[in-house]
């Protein structure tokens, strides 16, 4: 695909700006093109948080667009916000451990994952977006796993030297997002 | 008699000689200020790299009054770009020359933040208790009962509130070590210039001076010379003249 | 002088507002006075950080009033110096932009435009357009250049500090919240390796020489007691005007040359029209895009001849057709239809202009 378009909303504090920008850091390393613009308003924390996100491989004309190929959805409140960016040809992935409803726009295709729950009772509630993040690139399919663990090194690097075991947390949290995907796809 | 009446005016070396007879109203206040000031000039001889900026309102017709690098502005703006030029040049002495209307209530934010910056440069706000260009409206420093265009039965402070003492404002704000703070008064030219030098001195060792100048508007005010300076007299004693603050360096 | 950060050719991947830091310093830019307002904030968050590096100057000011005139008062000490704003600080700023204006002095502005009127929004909009090209109490005698993603960014900011000083008009760079927050990759250079110089600057006040001696004393004013008197200086400024138009005025052209729809839009909307331009050609329909890069002055000739090849004309806005008053108004007397898109405060995608154009000639051009 020339052109993909994510669309990344969540709560303030799941940090889905953060991940946000080690996905277009990572487009940016591996020499494609990539537009990022994050969902700033008058409140610097808390409201939903959402990021437009671009990986392409020729020039990108437009920085907002109307229809997310992927379409990210981590509250209900998120949900409410961002079905105004989906249609029949988005993916919509939503977490099925912290929104209460499905979304019920339509599209390609719904996927629910449990993310949050899997961080909490098997990492580590830090690490639930990099499970975003691992899903993100299962579902994009745009960038390799190197290069999201480079990116992650130049985000982390400091801390990851300083607890090596991070390293290791977020790498499993990537992998564990990857496969969450890869085995709803298989169903 | 002749030959005394011939005799070139007696300027400072920084007023503008060729300007030629002074356009501000007989009587105006503005005249003994700037020539006050421009001796102030010559006695510290800081002319060429003194900068004077003048505000809107009768300040305005400074604009080539003095031999010095000048810049008119905006009603309230001459603090704004006169430490715009000296936080870029910092050789420069700055001087912002404006009323009290500029100074106190269109200007005042600039006032108060230059004043607790501590900006490098001489604010003078030449205080005749009205807007004398538009015609002599109520100013923040209008007396309690003048009679003005927007008073015309006396400033009732009940609904105005009381005059604003710019100097004691200042004084309450500035780094206290740094900064010179004075009001003075155009009753007393020699002492004008003093309190110039001073605060001219306190900018040249890098501080931040404040001069409130009681001036006098027989134009507006109505009054004649006797009069005009009883008002004055009045003004005095309403508004403390003193310095406020004096650094030990000057 | 200061020190220039970007020697050789670099590619980054930065926000607009870090570029527009980086292409001051690129221009020699040595003084940034400046006020918070979002989305520019950034671009004074980066000068200062740079400042150790670079040996410019900042500061920060009481408000956007202020900021507009210390910037003069920087630039009349002689210092390539600028500032930014946006939204309900571009207004309070026109005070100074206008004084700017009438003593021809090389201010330098980046507008970040945020939805108005009022604080409205802090994210987006081309809502200043108007502002910045005629704000104040007079003629608009402003140069106002419009971007449209970060490489824009940093050339016609480095550019914008030469226009102003070589034709002393007050400069513009007119962007908005999205591309002041948004990151995507953009090359950096020394203008100097594009054959770019910088014009040199000239201290309006303590200049060289002694007063009285190499020269008189300097008095600049802003007022006039006589009506022609006035008149006078305004009609030299329009002759100044009209011939620096010539020599500045740009824009651009996308697949405009055979287009029987002509989309005409400026900054990151014209970019949105690239993309709507190759879906429409895909299916068939002859789209081009008409985009003015000088916003003031319009290049009036390109533009009516564009207008003349066209057999209809869209205008598409993030405003309610200020671009398209301006635009209008130099196209009087030519006959092609037009329509607008024009949503208020907010992105235009290229679906909405597809879905627009499709409309436009399901009804028949």
């Amino acid at each position: 695909m020339a052109r993909t378009k994510i669309v990344l909303a969540g709560e303030g504090g799941q940090g889905v700006q953060s991940i946000a920008k080690i996905l277009v850091e990572a487009g940016y390393e591996a020499n494609k093109e990539v537009l990022y613009i994050p969902n700033f308003g008058v409140e610097q924390r808390g409201g939903v948080s959402i990021a437009f996100c671009q990986i392409a491989d020729e020039r990108i004309g437009e920085p907002r667009y109307s229809k997310g190929d992927i379409v990210i959805m981590l509250s209900d409140r998120a949900i409410d916000r961002c079905e105004t960016y989906v249609d029949k040809n988005s993916t919509v992935v939503y977490d099925t451990s912290v929104c209460t409803k499905k979304p019920t726009c339509e599209c390609k295709e719904i996927i629910g994952i449990d993310a949050n729950k899997i961080a909490n009772e098997q990492l580590s509630a830090r690490v639930f977006n990099i499970i975003i993040l691992g899903v993100l690139l299962e579902a994009t399919h745009v960038l390799e796993l190197s290069d999201i663990k480079n990116a992650m090194e130049l985000a982390l690097g400091k801390k990851f030297d300083a607890k090596p075991e991070l390293r290791e947390l977020n790498y499993k949290a990537l992998e564990m997002g990857m496969s969450l995907v890869a085995q709803k796809a298989g169903v | 008699m002749a030959e005394l009446l011939n005799l070139p005016p007696n300027l400072p070396k920084s007023q503008n000689a060729e300007v030629g007879a002074s356009k501000f109203c007989p009587g105006c206040g503005h005249g003994i200020t700037l020539k006050s000031l421009g001796n102030a000039i010559d006695e510290l001889g800081i002319k060429q790299k003194t900068v004077f900026g003048c505000d809107i309102g009768c300040s305005l017709l400074s604009w080539n009054y003095m031999d010095l690098d000048t810049v008119q502005t905006h009603h309230g703006r001459t603090t704004p770009v006169i430490y715009g030029v000296t936080r870029a040049n910092p050789e420069a002495i700055g001087i912002a020359y404006m009323g009290d209307g500029g100074g106190l209530a269109i200007g005042a934010q600039h006032l108060v933040n230059a004043s607790i910056r501590g900006e490098r440069m001489l604010i003078i706000v030449v205080n005749n208790t009205n807007y004398g260009m538009t015609g002599g409206q109520m100013s923040p420093t209008t007396m309690p009962g003048q009679k003005t265009e927007t008073t015309p039965y006396g400033r009732d402070c009940s609904v105005t509130g009381e005059p604003a003492k710019g100097a004691e404002m200042v004084a309450a704000i500035v780094n206290k070590s740094k900064s010179f703070v004075a009001r003075s008064t155009v009753s007393n030219p020699m002492k004008l210039k003093q309190t110039f030098v001073k605060a001219l001195k306190n900018v040249e060792n890098g501080g931040f001076s404040f001069v409130e100048v009681l001036s006098i508007c027989p134009l507006n005010w109505r009054t004649n010379n006797v009069d005009t300076f009883a008002r004055l007299q009045q003004m005095e004693e309403y508004f403390e003249v003193k310095e406020f603050l004096t650094p030990e360096s000057v | 002088m200061v020190n220039k950060l970007i020697k050789e050719d670099i590619k980054m991947f930065l926000t607009g507002n870090e570029v527009l830091a980086y292409a001051a310093n690129s221009a020699e830019a040595e003084f940034m006075y400046g006020y918070p307002i979002t989305p520019q904030n950034e671009i004074m968050h980066t000068w200062c950080k740079l400042l150790p590096k670079t040996e410019a100057g900042f500061l920060q000011t009481e408000d956007e009033i202020s900021a507009g005139f210390s910037t003069i008062g920087g630039i009349l000490a002689g210092k390539r110096a600028f500032t930014a704003t946006a939204g309900p600080g571009n207004v309070i700023m026109q005070d100074a932009q206008s004084m700017a204006e009438m003593m021809r002095i090389p201010f330098v502005c980046a507008v970040m435009q945020r939805g108005g009127p009022s604080t409205a929004t802090v994210i987006y909009a081309q809502q200043e357009t108007r502002l910045t090209c005629y704000g104040g109490n007079g003629e608009g005698f402003r140069i106002v250049y419009s971007t449209a993603g970060h490489q824009d960014l940093y050339d016609y900011m480095i550019k914008a500090f030469n226009t102003a000083w070589k034709y002393k008009f007050p400069t513009y760079v007119l962007a908005d919240g999205y591309q002041g927050k948004m990151r995507e990759p953009v090359m950096l250079y020394d203008p100097a390796s594009r054959g770019i110089t910088m014009v040199p600057t000239e201290k309006a006040l303590l200049a060289d020489g002694e007063i009285g001696v190499d020269r008189k004393s300097i008095h600049m004013r802003n007022t006039y007691n006589m009506e022609e008197e006035l008149m006078e200086v305004l009609d030299s400024y329009q002759v100044d005007y009209d011939k620096m138009a010539e020599e500045v005025a740009e824009w651009e052209e996308y697949k405009a040359d055979d287009a029987e729809i002509l989309v005409i839009a400026h900054g990151i909307v014209a970019r949105s029209a690239r993309t709507a331009i190759d879906e429409l050609r895909e299916k068939g329909i002859k789209a081009g895009l008409y985009r003015p890069i000088t916003i003031r002055p319009l290049a009036v000739k390109p533009l009516r001849e564009a207008v003349s090849r066209a057999k209809h004309i869209l205008f598409t806005e993030s405003a309610n057709g200020q671009l398209a008053q301006m635009v209008l108004e130099k196209i009087y007397g030519l006959t092609t239809p037009y329509s607008t898109l024009f949503k208020m405060g907010v992105g235009v995608t290229g679906d909405d202009i597809v879905q627009k154009v499709e409309n436009i000639v399901k009804e028949g051009v």
